[in-house]
């Protein structure tokens, strides 16, 4: 994709949020660099008093909360697996399946951005038995305690608390043992679902 | 699996059969899901890739539909193996290039592929010669189901399939189809076809997915939305744009014999001459070349040359694919020579004419 202001790469994909709409930029690093020292130069300028308006110095005030707020975010990590809020927007990946709870917030206007919805309407679990969907939406918030189970379990061990570590080992296994279906159905059942592969067609 | 014997076949991608499959090569389903209880492949320890790499391995063997495939340890493989892999369309570049433990299972008629740790923890993928995008979703529903009850895949009540990457959360589903469009090329219509299909939120993509260069006329059509739709609307916003493309297509080479039928008959004549004598050649080169020769023979320009036998240099003359049917690893410069002998041995073999 070619910058918005001239031929080079864009390199920055920059999606600004405004009330009740969004502007998606891209732009290559030099016009990156000055959109965003244009945004940052604004706020500086206020702060030194130059803007009489109390109106206008309120406004800009709001911008500088809105940083606090964002750096704050930044800073951000999951419970499970760690990751910060800034690592996920340098690294578009997100850490573990909880950063869609713990980051729900902040997550839904990108996803309303990429998808132009924030609900999802296709297929659900199909699985009977123990992970059938209410419980396969249960199990997924349970199973992905684990992740930070183990996350602590391996820093226990780092401090020779093996005691923690135990407790932790069984924790997990206790929550594998209730959510994680048997490896093999019974006999009956995938007896039904035998039959010769698909056809090529 | 020994990958050689796979060298025999062409793989399913390239069969060139099924509906419409002048133009339409191939239709393909993916779907990511993730383990509930392990952090996203980019986030996962070493350790946890090998934990989750024999955890779907083992669950997924023991399914029905896991029992005829073959899994292949993608980590343990020389770089010339995994790249033969990419070229058949198996495992992603993406894939090939990753670290630690990381595996594919293949099913004998080259349909099914399930790649372990990629950038979700289970990438499905069904794929089928020629336009069968119904086909090709009634086969991968079925598999993933039956993994899904041995698996517990990581779902959100509002959010649906969790994945490492927000652009594909939801269904998880990417609907695809690989089309071989010369005529619009030539014609200078495909940027426009383009454009009319990211309006309609499509996208367009080369050869071997995102990030590739559209080589030899070929393009990919997938949906770019995972969310907010079902997987059934999802494959009918590909499938219904298809016959369109079909039809544009189908148009300009119609109109290229009509009004231009010299020129079109000299420059696939010309195609053919230089893949039937050239010295030295890179595979980007042969592709466009065979890509001409491929609407010819389509066109009726060219006799006795087969679509199959086309399509089948198409995956040959890759780097390691020409390689592994030599035998021998060669470099950049060796491969060229060898290609062009390749290419020259196979149609004197054949003993084809231009008209």
């Amino acid at each position: 994709m070619k910058c918005q202001q001239c031929d080079k790469q864009a390199v920055f994909h920059i999606t600004e949020l405004e009330t009740g709409a969004v502007r998606e930029l891209h732009l290559c690093e030099d016009h990156a660099r000055v959109y965003l020292n244009q945004a940052d130069g604004g706020a500086a300028s206020a702060e030194a008093g130059e803007a009489a308006d109390p109106g206008e110095a309120g406004g800009q005030l709001g911008v500088g909360q809105t940083a606090d707020e964002l750096a704050a975010l930044d800073q951000r990590a999951c419970d499970m697996c760690g990751i910060t809020f800034f690592e996920f927007r340098n690294q578009g990946r997100l850490g573990c399946p909880h950063d869609y709870v713990q980051f729900a917030k902040e997550l839904d206007p990108l996803i309303a951005n990429i998808h132009g919805a924030t609900e999802h309407a296709g297929r659900r679990p199909v699985r009977t038995g123990p992970l059938a969907e209410a419980a396969a939406t249960a199990g997924t918030a349970e199973l992905t305690g684990v992740i930070g189970l183990r996350r602590e379990m391996k820093e226990a061990i780092g401090l020779e608390d093996y005691e923690k570590a135990k407790e932790n080992r069984d924790a997990i296994r206790t929550i594998e043992d209730r959510w994680i279906p048997p490896a093999r159905q019974p006999a009956e059942q995938s007896a039904q679902e035998e039959g010769p592969p698909p056809a090529r067609t | 699996m020994k990958l050689d014997t796979l060298t025999q076949s062409i793989g399913e991608w390239l069969r060139g059969t099924g509906p419409e499959s002048d133009i339409v090569m191939s239709s393909r389903v993916r779907l990511a899901r993730n383990l509930a209880h392990y952090p996203f492949v980019s986030r996962a320890t070493e350790q946890d890739r090998a934990d989750i790499e024999r955890f779907l391995r083992e669950r997924i063997a023991a399914v029905p539909v896991g029992r005829g495939l073959e899994s292949i340890d993608v980590g343990g493989l020389e770089e010339i193996d995994r790249q033969f892999l990419v070229e058949r369309q198996l495992i992603s570049r993406e894939h090939a290039d990753a670290q630690g433990a990381r595996s594919v299972a293949i099913d004998p008629l080259e349909q099914v592929s399930l790649m372990i740790n990629e950038e979700d923890h289970l990438r499905i993928q069904c794929i089928h010669s020629g336009l069968d995008l119904r086909g090709v979703w009634e086969q991968i529903r079925v598999v993933d189901e039956q993994i899904e009850r041995v698996v517990p895949y990581a779902f959100h009540p509002r959010f649906g399939y969790l994945t490492a990457c927000p652009t594909n959360v939801g269904t998880g589903i990417r609907v695809s189809v690989m089309l071989h469009l010369p005529a619009l090329v030539i014609t200078r219509q495909i940027d426009k076809v383009f454009r009319s299909l990211h309006k309609i939120s499509l996208a367009v993509r080369g050869l071997y997915g995102e990030g590739s260069q559209a080589m030899g006329d070929f393009y990919q059509i997938s949906n770019q939305t995972t969310l907010g739709k079902s997987e059934e609307e999802l494959v009918e916003q590909v499938g219904d744009v298809v016959p369109v493309l079909i039809d544009y297509e189908r148009r300009a080479r119609e109109f290229l014999v009509r009004e231009t039928e010299q020129n079109v008959h000299d420059q696939v004549s010309r195609a053919y001459g230089i893949l039937r004598t050239a010295q030295t050649i890179s595979a980007e080169e042969t592709m466009q070349l065979l890509s001409r020769v491929r609407m010819g023979v389509l066109l009726g320009l060219i006799g006795d040359v087969k679509i199959a036998d086309i399509n089948s240099l198409l995956i040959r003359t890759q780097p390691a694919h020409l390689q592994k049917i030599r035998g021998v690893e060669l470099d950049t410069k060796d491969r060229n020579i060898e290609r062009a002998r390749y290419l020259r041995q196979h149609f004197e073999a054949g003993d084809h004419n231009v008209n």
